[in-house]
């Protein structure tokens, strides 16, 4: 079931970015955040992008999340080049084909969790009972089907970020853009949240990219890209025997299956692979 | 995005700020009470005048001395006036005068009026008890006088003034009658029922002098009252030599220059509350860029889940409208209020005129979109980058 998606499949890819730059300032004093980018990401994948602070990870999400425009090279989205669009129809795309999930979990501190998650159906222009719809059951695949009309501040952080996955999927879109989705939190909730990545992943096809500076969250993917000083400098599958080790459902389901029977003779026991940071 | 959820969203956002919210809006509802009610106590206040004028008596035409270099005007005018002016129904001399009537040992202070008999006929003004002056009374310069109906009710109280005798100037004179009250006046015009009426003859004897103040004409129904005023203006002024000797206005006119003057009034009224209203604006926008700034992360958060400029311009212009067009419409009742409180105590009337309360309503809903859409735009704007980044 899970297979390392090839590069060189003939199809269009969900996402293609060919020699993408971007560069800030006046051109005597040009900063340059990103250099001559190309990256293809099929539908379907799940791929981290780790990089160091300041190795422009931030930009290159925010040009795949089209919050900003490449300033050099051509951005393609289901074929489609969103390099030239004008703000409107860039926040088009983000409505219907992108959900964001943010560190800090960016929710609306005065609305529910309902609210929240209905926010980007309310910019589609769908009826209310539509987008009620919507949110439960966006609400359900993170596993909040209670706590509907909780706010944000009576929510743990776990939680929080919970329905901030489920507002990114409650619009279907074709692209989850998580920017260090685990980083506010403990390790062991942080576990939980890429199980729902993974999840969301593998049984409803979504392409998640996680950008992260945490070695294990790259490998709970199935592909790793790692910028440094604004150029990609490797991009590799990660290996199976790899993703498996990492893999927190994996490792949830052994432990207790350990703990109910000592039978700890699987092939695959993981062991406590990173978990003191 | 549909107008009811940038509504809801305005609503909650208000909701949310609800202190706030209301003292943004208490510069609008004073900005728009002020207007209404200043602007109704000026139109009261024309509309009296214009009663007032129009109590004098219809179709008459007033003739006074120019103010300038003014001719006395006499009673041969009068008699001239009615003999040679087509058109002309009557014409009655008035010589007015302030002075304190005594009786008994009481005193009111009131105008003393030199007349003719033909005064009720003439300002439509009858007598309620006893009688009118005589053609007698004028030719023998009889000491009668005839009480307006609130000097009488100054002077005698409930009894029967018929018969007693009143000081004028230090000279007695017999009451004959007592006017029935006209109940307009007084504020603008002099007040008809606070008078005493007497013999214009005995009146210029008492007062040492041989001029009418004016002359009221009274002018035929089907006659062209215009064409009257002219022809009175032009006599006279052959007889004095003069063509500025005298003033004649047709009551028409007078209503007419009233009521430019009131009017201008009234928009001056108008427009010094309508600079409160701007205030209540600048207010508005005041704080919706205070709400811009502290919204940001907010603002960051719809724009990348996909708020397009346009819903977040409408979020915030929403917002101050519902502001502007909420105070309007409180200020609109409390300016109502207002007016009928001020009415009652300064016992001047007030109109509430339905178009100056759409025209406030207007301004201040117009003032809600010009104040809000500058701190809108401004949201609309932000960059959904830095926004996010805002804390």
């Amino acid at each position: 079931m899970a297979e390392t998606p090839l590069p060189t499949v003939p199809r269009a890819p969900l996402l293609e970015l060919r020699g993408v730059g971007k560069t800030y300032g006046e051109s005597g004093l040009a900063v340059s955040a990103l250099r001559g980018v190309y990256l293809r990401v099929q539908a379907g994948e799940l791929i981290s992008i780790m990089g160091p602070s300041g190795s422009g990870k931030s930009t290159l999400m925010n040009i795949l999340g089209c919050l900003d425009r490449p300033s050099e090279g051509t951005y393609l989205i289901e074929g489609r080049d969103v390099s030239t669009l004008t703000d409107n129809e860039l926040a088009e795309i983000r409505n219907r084909k992108i959900g964001f999930v943010f560190q800090t979990f960016n929710l609306l501190h005065r609305s529910t969790a309902m609210d929240n998650v209905e926010l980007p159906l309310i910019y589609r222009g769908l009826p209310r009972t539509e987008r009620r719809r919507l949110a439960r059951e966006a609400l359900v695949v993170v596993g909040m089907p209670h706590r509907l009309t909780h706010r944000p501040a009576q929510l743990s952080g776990g939680e929080q970020q919970r329905v901030a996955i489920a507002r990114a999927l409650a619009g279907s879109p074709r692209l989850i853009l998580a920017d260090e989705p685990t980083g506010n939190l403990d390790s062991r909730t942080g576990e939980e949240i890429m199980g729902i990545f993974q999840r969301v992943n593998s049984e409803l096809g979504v392409t998640v990219v996680l950008v992260t500076h945490d070695p294990l969250r790259g490998k709970q993917t199935r592909r790793l890209v790692q910028v440094r000083d604004g150029e990609i400098v490797e991009d590799e599958p990660v290996s199976e025997a790899e993703f498996r080790l990492a893999e927190p459902w994996a490792r949830a389901t052994a432990e207790a299956t350990r703990a109910a029977a000592e039978t700890a003779r699987a092939t695959t026991e993981p062991e406590k692979v990173g978990a003191p940071r | 995005m549909r107008i009811f959820e940038s509504l809801r969203l305005a609503l909650d956002g208000l909701r949310a700020n609800k202190m706030r919210s209301f003292l943004t809006m208490l510069g609008v509802i004073i900005g728009v009470g002020a207007v209404v009610t200043l602007v109704s106590v000026g139109t009261g206040a024309s509309q009296e005048v214009t009663s007032q004028v129009e109590a004098l008596g219809s179709n008459l035409v007033i003739v006074l001395p120019a103010s300038a270099r003014g001719r006395d005007l006499r009673v041969e005018d009068v008699a001239m006036i009615e003999a040679r002016v087509d058109g002309v129904l009557r014409a009655m001399p008035s010589l007015r005068k302030g002075s304190t009537v005594v009786w008994v040992g009481r005193s009111i202070d009131t105008d003393v009026v030199g007349t003719t008999e033909i005064m009720p006929a003439v300002q439509s003004h009858p007598v309620r008890e006893g009688r009118f002056l005589s053609s007698q009374d004028i030719l023998y310069r009889r000491q009668v006088a005839v009480l307006g109906s609130k000097a009488k009710d100054n002077l005698f109280g409930l009894r029967d003034p018929i018969g007693q005798e009143v000081y004028i100037m230090g000279y007695p004179f017999t009451v004959v009658g007592v006017m029935t009250a006209k109940g307009e006046g007084g504020l603008f015009t002099p007040d008809p029922d606070d008078q005493v009426v007497i013999p214009i003859s005995t009146a210029q004897r008492i007062m040492g002098t041989t001029r009418v103040g004016s002359i009221y004409v009274s002018v035929d129904s089907d006659a062209n009252a215009d064409l009257v005023t002219s022809h009175i203006k032009r006599l006279l002024e052959i007889r004095f030599n003069d063509a500025e000797a005298v003033q004649v206005f047709s009551q028409q006119q007078i209503l007419a220059a009233v009521g430019s003057v009131t009017g201008i009034l009234t928009l001056l009224l108008g427009a010094i509350a309508g600079i409160s209203l701007l205030v209540g604006g600048i207010g508005i926008m005041n704080i919706m860029l205070v709400s811009v700034t502290e919204r940001t992360r907010e603002i960051g958060i719809r724009k990348a889940v996909g708020g397009k400029y346009r819903d977040i311009l409408a979020q915030f212009l929403v917002e101050s409208i519902i502001i502007s067009i909420t105070g309007g419409i409180i200020g609109i009742l409390l300016g109502m209020l207002g007016s009928q409180a001020i009415a009652r105590l300064g016992n001047i009337p007030s109109v509430v005129s339905l178009s100056w309360v759409m025209i406030a309503f207007g301004f201040a809903a117009a003032v809600g979109l010009f104040f809000g859409i500058y701190p809108a735009m401004r949201a609309a704007r932000l960059d959904p980058i830095q926004a996010l980044r805002h804390d």
